[in-house]
């Protein structure tokens, strides 16, 4: 009952006191502080780490904060389209920690080079994803739990070839040979590289991925079939899309994505370590939910979740350089998205 | 004195008066049929006397007393319950008809905490000898029909002791026998003392019960209807104009067969059927709730099979396996239920009137697959003029439009590329007067396909379509060539 229209009547008198006038002034401010109320947050933060802490503002600090979130940027990209078509992907975290793991198991023991690494990792994200989607689309086990066992699965997969060990050059394999290869120095530069000295190649890698996302989702017509199915599959089916194709697309992005969010620390950290990628899962997901609050949209958004991932960077980074305790990290996270929830499904309610 | 006595109620909503000065009065031991077109304040007015929403201004005296409840709870509590038009979710499926009746009552307190199928069987037993109605105590609420799921939803509403019984659209998925059986219940209701305010588009429900007939337009009572009642005034009323007969004309629809269906079943229980449809024709489908009208449309649009038979769109033979593969071969559906099975969410991409219309033209109209160029936007103004959509741009969010014009937006998403032939699945659903007279003049205007509606409402069927065939149990009958029913005759004298 927002502005339904009478379909003869003519137009209703209007009341233009002075009250109605002042509250939807009001309305209208409430409303814009909403939607920019991430970026407004945002700009506070900068400001006001700057002002305490000068180190903070220059530009290798600023560059450091975005290479710390590329992962979990990359990663919550990812998550935003699972969330577009109504889906959720619990599987990314383990994805990419086995992605470290295969690629530093491809490298140092099959002693393959950077070329040959990455599209093999890519494509075992993707394969993941192409499974995550069978279990959901064809034998209909429900996302969370199909994403779940997924994960479970992945986390037991990688200890195996290894028998439970971290992946670093002159490993022991279980049957007793030493692993003769090593980290390709090429592929290294993934983590450690900066384009013109300033800007990581993570980074890089980061904006690309939010690029193509966000034009994938919101300017062609996959990405608006893509959050058709999650609005109304049956709808979007009876339109004649094949929502099961379109599910597959989105767990294989998601898949791959976390790939290569894999690739990323393998490259940073060289070496295979077993306990990599623990709260990759819920950073992902709490910056694409991070991502609802951001220009008031109440919805997934790829534009959204990068706001969110640089948000919480920003934030722990600051906190950080004014010597806050690593342990109030989670707490904070956790605050910031209780906060932001709280925008997007509370606040905005009473006028809509 | 009068039982309720509304006095000049108001509410807006923003910049919108949804209820502007409303004032009527219901005496005890009538039915008082409420009418008015979507947006003219029906539901707000019940909104506000069952306590979901508070007024603006005005007052409302209940038997002598001020009565403002705050609550649904306080509404009953002062004797005014409401039953509204989708009674499925009064139940849900695992609870039995006597656990949905005293649902209501275990939220309670001071009820209970233990309790036992005995005690459940025989308070539901006295809930339902109170009302008199004869209803299954066991029989689980899924199992239930439309008709019965009413029963219900009355029976408890009347289970603690009410003056005034609102009742919302009772009839919209009922055959005429079950509106029959639901008629008598009322008028002894009525008889007993119950005051009922009983809303409805249905001049045929009204004519068979109300004892007045109150007309809203643009948030008021614009008038007054006492028996025998001028229903061609009181449409004129409700929409503001003259009323002209919805049904332009009859047409020379003898085209070329463009849909066959030979020896069909349904199901592989039901009695197989044959069906011609030909270029230019309007086949209405009419039959109860069940009997199969979906279903069959359904099966033609490829989103379910036949169980045997074949079928012929343009002499070659139709199996499509998806919604995609029909809709390809020329065939196009706008099914039941535009919420559930055409429109997104609000807030959601798509959501805009542009969006709804474009959704299965995607792949024609940007086929480099980057939404550039603006050519959903210009269907959407098309649209707009040639259906007169009541929108404020293509970019309108589609909630923000009444039930008439979501409607009038399902049909141009299907008219918007040319099909072979249109299924309308209960295409008047919540739809008014004007804005359904401007959908049968869009249906009615196009001679280059065929359309098949499907319907439980005999008069709309009768306004829209050459000719009506009947289903019963999932297989077709057919009914003579232009003979109008009773129903409609009497709505348009």
């Amino acid at each position: 009952m927002t502005s339904i229209i009478d379909e003869t009547a003519p137009p209703l008198p209007r009341d233009a006191s002075p009250d109605d006038a002042t509250s939807s002034w009001l309305a209208d401010l409430g409303t814009t502080l909403r939607s920019g109320a991430v970026f407004i947050l945002l700009a506070a933060l900068l400001f006001g780490f700057s002002a305490a802490e000068p180190a903070f503002a220059n530009l290798g600090n600023l560059m450091s904060i975005l290479q710390a979130v590329a992962v979990v940027a990359i990663l919550g990209a990812g998550v935003t389209v699972t969330l577009a078509v109504g889906g959720f992907d619990l599987s990314i975290g383990a994805i990419a920690a086995s992605s470290v793991m295969a690629a530093s198991y491809a490298m140092i023991v099959w002693g393959l080079d950077a070329i040959a690494t990455v599209p093999l990792v890519l494509a075992f994200g993707a394969f993941i994803g192409l499974v995550n989607a069978f279990l959901i689309v064809r034998l209909k086990v429900p996302d969370l739990l199909a994403t779940l066992s997924m994960m479970f699965l992945l986390s037991g997969l990688q200890l195996i070839p290894t028998a439970g060990r971290s992946i670093s050059a002159g490993l022991i394999l279980p049957n007793g040979a030493t692993a003769t290869g090593a980290y390709d120095p090429a592929f290294l530069l993934i983590g450690r590289f900066s384009l013109f000295g300033v800007v990581p190649v993570s980074v890089v890698l980061m904006t690309l991925v939010a690029i193509a996302l966000f034009v994938l989702t919101e300017r062609t017509r996959v990405g608006r079939l893509l959050f058709a199915t999650g609005g109304n599959e049956v709808a979007t089916r009876l339109a004649g899309a094949s929502t099961a194709r379109l599910k597959t697309l989105a767990y294989v992005i998601s898949g791959t994505l976390a790939s290569l969010g894999g690739i990323v620390i393998a490259a940073r950290v060289g070496r295979g370590d077993v306990s990599s990628g623990g709260s990759l899962l819920m950073d992902a997901v709490a910056a694409a939910l991070i991502g609802f609050a951001v220009l008031g949209k109440r919805r997934p958004n790829v534009l959204g979740t990068i706001v969110g991932a640089v948000f919480v960077g920003v934030l722990l980074n600051g906190l950080t350089m004014l010597n806050a305790p690593y342990y109030t990290q989670d707490f904070v996270k956790g605050a910031v998205l209780v906060g932001a929830l709280a925008l997007t499904y509370g606040l905005g309610r009473g006028n809509s | 004195m009068p039982l309720l006595h509304v006095d000049a109620l108001s509410r807006s909503f923003q910049s919108t008066r949804a209820l502007a000065g409303a004032t009527l009065t219901i005496d005890a031991g009538e039915i008082v049929a409420l009418m008015g077109a979507n947006g003219a304040g029906k539901s707000t007015l019940v909104k506000i006397l069952s306590g979901v929403l508070p007024a603006d201004s005005g007052t409302i005296t209940l038997s002598g007393q001020t009565y403002a409840p705050r609550t649904p709870a306080e509404a009953a509590a002062a004797g005014v319950v409401t039953v509204h038009q989708s009674t499925d979710l009064i139940g849900a499926a695992g609870l039995t008809v006597a656990d949905t009746l005293l649902l209501t009552r275990f939220s309670q307190r001071g009820q209970p905490f233990f309790v036992s199928r005995a005690s459940i069987r025989r308070q539901a037993q006295a809930i339902l000898d109170a009302a008199g109605f004869d209803l299954p105590l066991d029989r689980d609420f899924a199992d239930l029909t439309a008709a019965d799921r009413q029963l219900v939803a009355i029976a408890r509403a009347l289970a603690n002791r009410a003056d005034l019984l609102i009742l919302d659209e009772p009839t919209a998925s009922l055959s005429i026998a079950e509106s029959q059986r639901l008629f008598t219940i009322l008028k002894r209701l009525r008889d007993g003392g119950l005051a009922i305010l009983y809303i409805s588009h249905r001049t045929a429900d009204l004519e068979a019960i109300a004892n007045r007939v109150l007309v809203m337009r643009g948030g008021a009572v614009a008038g007054a209807f006492k028996r025998p009642i001028d229903f061609a005034a009181a449409i004129e009323t409700m929409i503001g104009r003259k009323l002209q007969s919805a049904r332009p004309g009859i047409r020379n629809t003898e085209g070329p067969p463009v849909f066959e269906m030979r020896d069909a079943q349904l199901r592989s229980d039901s009695a197989p059927f044959d069906l011609v449809v030909h270029t230019g024709e309007v086949v209405a489908i009419t039959g109860v709730l069940g009997a199969g009208k979906s279903r069959l449309l359904s099966a033609i649009f490829g989103a379910s099979r036949l169980a045997a038979g074949d079928m012929y769109l343009d002499g070659r033979l139709h199996r499509p396996k998806t919604p995609a593969e029909a809709i390809a071969a020329g065939v196009a559906m706008a099914a039941e239920d535009r919420h559930r099975s055409s429109l997104m969410p609000a807030n959601w991409p798509g959501s805009s009137l542009a969006a709804t219309i474009s959704l299965p033209h995607l792949s024609k109209w940007y086929p480099h697959g980057l939404l550039f160029g603006g050519r959903e936007r210009r269907e959407a103004e098309k649209a707009i003029s040639r259906l007169r959509i009541k929108a404020s741009g293509p970019q309108a969010p589609i909630a923000s439009l009444s039930g008439g014009n979501q409607q009038k937006a399902v049909l141009a998403r299907w008219e918007a590329e040319p099909s072979r032939l249109l299924l309308l699945d209960e295409p008047f659903q919540g739809v008014d007067v004007g804005a359904r007279y401007d959908i049968i003049k869009a249906i009615r205007s196009r001679s280059d396909r065929a359309t098949l509606i499907a319907t439980s409402d005999p008069e709309e069927a009768h306004e829209v379509a050459d000719r009506i065939l009947v289903i019963d149990h999932h297989s077709l009958a057919a009914v003579p060539h232009g003979t109008p029913s009773r129903l409609s005759e009497e709505t348009h004298a």
